[in-house]
């Protein structure tokens, strides 16, 4: 059941996604080009998303526990340092070169082009360095799943 | 300029995005951030769960494109090697930060985060930068 639904809410984003041009670079560019012919298109697409999330978690932790797991997996760290700062600048060149943030370079595989398996083995290597990278020999036996913790 | 029916699209596509966001967290209790998901498909233990999202993504899309709606179509003239460091950049840089366009952008807003409102500010703006830098001074479109 739990695998079912993980699939179906993938779906609803994949198609969220697609249906709001993000799959699109060139629109993602347009966005981001402000000295050029300026495409807001992506104001509403995250003003639209944030709209629905803002309301939604604040109810959804109201009910105390998820319904396929015991506790909800999230952080309420505050603290600003220089990953934080390091990382969304690295990645906002590679988004601002590209066009592309992770979600829609995976939906590539939909409508696969040379720009797929160009940006997303790259991507993968990115993430194998950081992981490695970020890893010093007493964390090694910590729990992996610890690195999926954001926001 | 946009045309009424792109932004009507925009935003119903943003409340979709919103709304697997919302889904995801009151089923599985966590955040749906795309790098993460990534992230643990790649290194986790348990790889079914982040490999069926991302399978839902790949076929939601698809379900899109299939009825009818447009294609991402790929550039001719963009340096495969540029694409590439940008590919790089982009993984590297969302798994330092922990948090994407979905992780800190959707989520962490919607969670009032203050990391992912930097973050997000710091993305939106680098990007921003290099937007201008690539196509207005290097002339790369």
């Amino acid at each position: 059941m739990n695998n079912i639904v993980t699939l179906i809410v993938g779906l609803i984003f994949g198609f969220g996604l697609a249906l709001s041009g993000m799959t699109h670079p060139e629109k993602v560019l347009g966005f981001l080009d402000v000295a050029g012919a300026w495409n807001p298109g992506l104001l509403f697409v995250l003003g639209g998303a944030v709209g629905v999330t803002l309301i939604a978690f604040r109810v959804i932790r109201k009910l105390g526990k998820p319904v396929f797991s015991a506790t909800f997996h999230l952080t309420d760290a505050k603290h600003i340092d220089a990953p934080l700062i390091i990382g969304s600048a690295l990645f906002g060149i590679g988004w601002g070169i590209s066009g592309y943030c992770p979600g829609p370079a995976i939906a590539l595989f939909a409508a696969p082009n040379w720009e797929l398996w160009v940006f997303v083995p790259a991507m993968l290597t990115g993430y194998a360095l950081q992981y490695y990278l970020s890893r010093s020999p007493q964390q090694v036996t910590s729990d992996p799943e610890d690195i999926s913790v954001c926001g | 300029m946009m045309s009424v029916t792109q932004f009507a699209y925009s935003l119903a596509g943003g409340i979709l995005i919103g709304t697997a966001a919302s889904l995801f967290l009151w089923l599985n209790g966590r955040i749906a951030g795309i790098s993460s998901v990534i992230g643990n498909l790649l290194f986790a233990r348990d790889r079914l769960g982040p490999a069926l999202f991302i399978l839902g993504i790949i076929l939601g899309a698809a379900i899109f494109y299939l009825l009818g709606g447009a294609a991402p179509v790929p550039r001719t003239g963009f340096p495969a090697w540029l694409l590439g460091l940008a590919g790089l950049a982009v993984g590297v840089g969302t798994g330092v930060a922990h948090g994407c366009t979905s992780g800190h952008g959707v989520c962490g807003l919607g969670q009032l985060s203050l990391r992912s409102l930097v973050a997000t500010l710091t993305f939106l703006v680098v990007g921003i930068l290099t937007t201008y830098v690539v196509r207005h001074i290097f002339g790369v479109l």
